[in-house]
């Protein structure tokens, strides 16, 4: 395990030094008082495991293979950019376009999510991307998803507070989304609808959610004990209608 | 169901006295535009089908076949010609866009043939680019602002650079909208005539890996088959803000040309459509745009330039300063004539602005605040031979890219359809049947022959003017001179006019 004192390190001289770290062979490395600093784990390729104490910058886990990113602190914008495999845990909150484009891997974040949240998250045969976010998330959740599995808790919302803003789901056409609470109808993209879950569903999101209560000690069947609703694609070529071939 | 207002676009004119029947013409069209009727024993035609791509005109051994537009004519009327009633009626029909293929076709003023090139005569001779070296290597990327040697070395390392032969290279077209073998034969002359083809959004196929060192991998807005190896096989990469066929809107790859190589190589399931959006969402400002691109330069160890491409559109000086200072090591701008496999017809025929003034303008503004040298300009958008690269240079740019040309150099006729699916010579298509008639080593050697035939026309032309390399044309605005454009348009070129 390598510890390193982040404070008042430039995001590309701390970002070299997690390389140089992982490449001598570390399995961990802890990086202690982040502070904005971006780009944590871009690129990177591993089974490693970074422990980040503090709020790291943009883009964390951008472009990652593989490796495990432990977030004591919450999160900013562009968690998981285009993330191919791996995990992030997120003890905190997480920014807007958190997994862009995003096709492998997990996110769990314990808090809320803000805007345009999985935006074009896809999937590619044996990568199914799972995204958990605990509270609540903000307008364009899933906008353009492609692919994957996201999940929304609804933990700690405010009495009358959404569990998703608006345009939830515009232009989805691949995935699904379990949605732990109400989800007004004009909150919905055209694209979209809700269907009730099946036993299937019920039995896959078990599994997620204990996983989910795992990293954060929380109780699975108080989780499971509320209602959730899915929400799928009217179908994956939404604008397969919309040209005039001559 | 109504009636339908379709009448053809083409005859297809058969020589009776020629034909043999031996339906190679039914065996060659995709479009079914020929069939044989058994019974009677002979081929015929159906004109409705016909798209007018010559493949049935060149392979005919007889030479019994041409095809001429349709003799059906309207009223004349200079306001509602025949294209608008006929788009109306398709519209009305259907209810959809309208799509077409490749790049601009409307009369629009071509100001490349409003430019002239200068020449020596007595003094400071011209040069004999047979007789005497002649220079046309080109680097790509963020120059520095001062060069330091120490111990008679370079102090700082270079920032990283492409190394080109020529200032030619091919523009993005990405595997689904042109063919496996037309991406292979792009890779292949690339790499025989050191310059570089691009990917396009479409990925990186398994077999292109080997020919990475030629790659320029692009990043746009859908992410496809963008992933750490992806990342690291090309020589650049390339983040697409916009194109010039289709400025402000993305991309669809319908469905059915997702079949499993395309699947595979985008990364996401066959027969799903492969949806662009139009803005990359994570970008809103320049700021955002800065993260995107150093982002990548994280992921690279800032080991590759990158470059961003975007469509020249009104602002485009001002949006191009900021993209410099947003880090970029390459601006690609690609003119409102830039071609493309897919686009909406309305959107291609009257959105963006021409590639000259987009190119003039953007390095004047550059140079004027000084950070001219911090980016690489390239510029694209209907570059069709030689003289245009030659008078593109003159204007500020540090190389092109070529589209359109590098496909009509593999057997592109230019009948607009590649929308279709249904290209007969074998490039805008992922059928195999038709794919196999372009054999990657011909088409290599053919756009090869293309840049081969451009770099000697190129150094005719610098020799002309007594320039021995293409270093000291560029930028250099004083070979140019205008001819036919008013003196708001020399302005803007930055250019005089001819005899001045």
């Amino acid at each position: 395990m390598v510890t390193i004192d982040s404070r008042g390190i430039y995001y590309r001289d701390l970002n070299r030094m997690i390389k140089q770290a992982i490449n001598d062979g570390a399995g961990e490395v802890v990086l202690k008082n982040v502070n904005g600093q971006r780009y944590i784990g871009d690129g990177l390729r591993g089974s490693q495991r970074i422990v980040i104490e503090g709020t790291p910058g943009n883009d964390l886990a951008a472009y990652m293979d593989g490796l495990e990113i432990l977030v004591k602190g919450n999160a900013q914008d562009g968690v998981a950019n285009t993330m191919n495999d791996g995990t992030v845990v997120i003890y905190g909150d997480a920014g807007d376009t958190m997994g862009y484009a995003m096709r492998g891997g997990q996110v769990y974040v314990r808090g809320h999510a803000g805007c345009r949240v999985a935006i074009h998250m896809k999937e590619y045969q044996d990568k199914v991307p799972l995204m958990v976010i605990g509270g609540r998330a903000g307008d364009f959740l899933g906008e353009y998803m492609a692919g994957g599995i996201l999940v929304v808790l609804g933990l700690g919302l405010q009495p009358g507070e959404d569990i998703v803003g608006d345009f939830c789901g515009t232009g989805m056409h691949g995935g699904v989304m379990y949605i732990r609470g109400q989800v007004a109808d004009y909150q919905l993209g055209r694209e979209v609808k809700l269907v009730s879950l099946d036993e299937g569903d019920y039995q896959r999101l078990h599994a997620i959610v204990q996983r989910f209560a795992g990293y954060f000690r929380l109780n699975t069947s108080r989780i499971m004990a509320e209602p959730f609703h899915k929400l799928i694609p009217y179908n994956k070529r939404p604008y397969g209608d919309l040209y005039a071939k001559a | 169901m109504s009636l339908s207002m379709a009448t053809p676009a083409f005859l297809i004119e058969r020589n009776l006295d020629r034909c043999i029947h031996c339906q190679v013409c039914v065996r060659q069209c995709a479009n079914e535009a020929h069939g044989y009727d058994h019974e009677e024993q002979r081929v015929y035609s159906d004109d409705m089908r016909c798209v007018n791509c010559h493949r049935c005109v060149v392979l005919c051994p007889t030479r019994a076949l041409s095809v001429r537009q349709f003799p059906l004519e309207f009223r004349a009327n200079a306001n509602w010609t025949a294209e608008v009633i006929h788009n109306i009626y398709l519209q009305a029909a259907t209810g959809g866009i309208l799509l077409t293929g490749m790049g601009n076709d409307r009369p629009y003023p071509i100001y490349w043939d409003h430019m002239l090139i200068n020449a020596s005569q007595v003094t400071n001779p011209s040069i004999d680019p047979l007789r005497e070296p002649m220079e046309l290597k080109t680097f790509l990327g963020r120059k520095p602002e001062k060069i330091v040697i120490e111990n008679g070395r370079l102090k700082e390392a270079l920032p990283p650079q492409l190394e080109l032969e020529l200032p030619v290279m091919f523009s993005a077209m990405s595997f689904g909208s042109i063919s496996l073998n037309a991406m292979k034969s792009l890779a292949l002359a690339a790499e025989a005539e050191g310059t570089y083809y691009n990917t396009g959004e479409g990925g990186l196929h398994k077999d292109l890996y080997p020919l990475g060192h030629r790659t320029i991998v692009q990043v746009a807005s859908g992410r496809f088959g963008v992933h750490p190896d992806y990342l690291a096989a090309g020589a650049a990469i390339e983040i697409k803000i916009g194109q010039g066929a289709k400025p402000g809107i993305g991309g669809h790859l319908p469905g059915e040309k997702v079949g499993r190589e395309v699947s595979e190589t985008r990364m996401i399931p066959e027969g799903t459509d492969a949806l662009s959006p139009a803005p990359h969402h994570d970008i809103y400002s320049i700021e955002d745009l800065r993260q995107l691109i150093y982002s990548l330069k994280e992921a690279t160890n800032y080991s590759k330039p990158v470059s961003v491409k975007i469509a020249a559109v009104h602002n485009v000086a001002a949006i191009a300063s900021g993209i410099a200072r947003a880090g970029a090591d390459i601006i690609a701008i690609d003119g409102y004539r830039g071609g493309t496999g897919a686009t909406p017809l309305r959107t291609r025929d009257h959105v963006g602005i021409p590639i000259e003034f987009a190119l003039a303008a953007v390095d004047s503004r550059l140079r004027d605040e000084g950070i001219r040298n911090q980016v690489s300009l390239v510029v694209a958008g209907s570059i069709r031979h030689s003289a245009d690269i030659v008078k593109a240079v003159a204007l500020g740019a540090d190389a092109v890219y070529i589209g359109s040309a590098a496909l009509i150099a593999l057997g592109c006729h230019m009948c607009q359809k590649c929308y279709t699916g249904k290209c007969n010579w074998g490039i805008a298509t992922q059928d195999p049947n038709l794919t196999k008639r372009l054999n990657p080593e011909i088409g290599a050697k053919r756009a090869a022959n293309l840049l081969k035939a451009w770099k000697h026309e190129i150094k005719e032309m610098l020799g002309g003017m007594g320039i021995n390399a293409l270093e000291s044309l560029r930028g250099n605005r004083l070979m140019l001179r205008g001819i036919g454009l008013t003196d708001r348009e020399l302005n803007i070129l930055g250019i005089k006019a001819a005899g001045e």
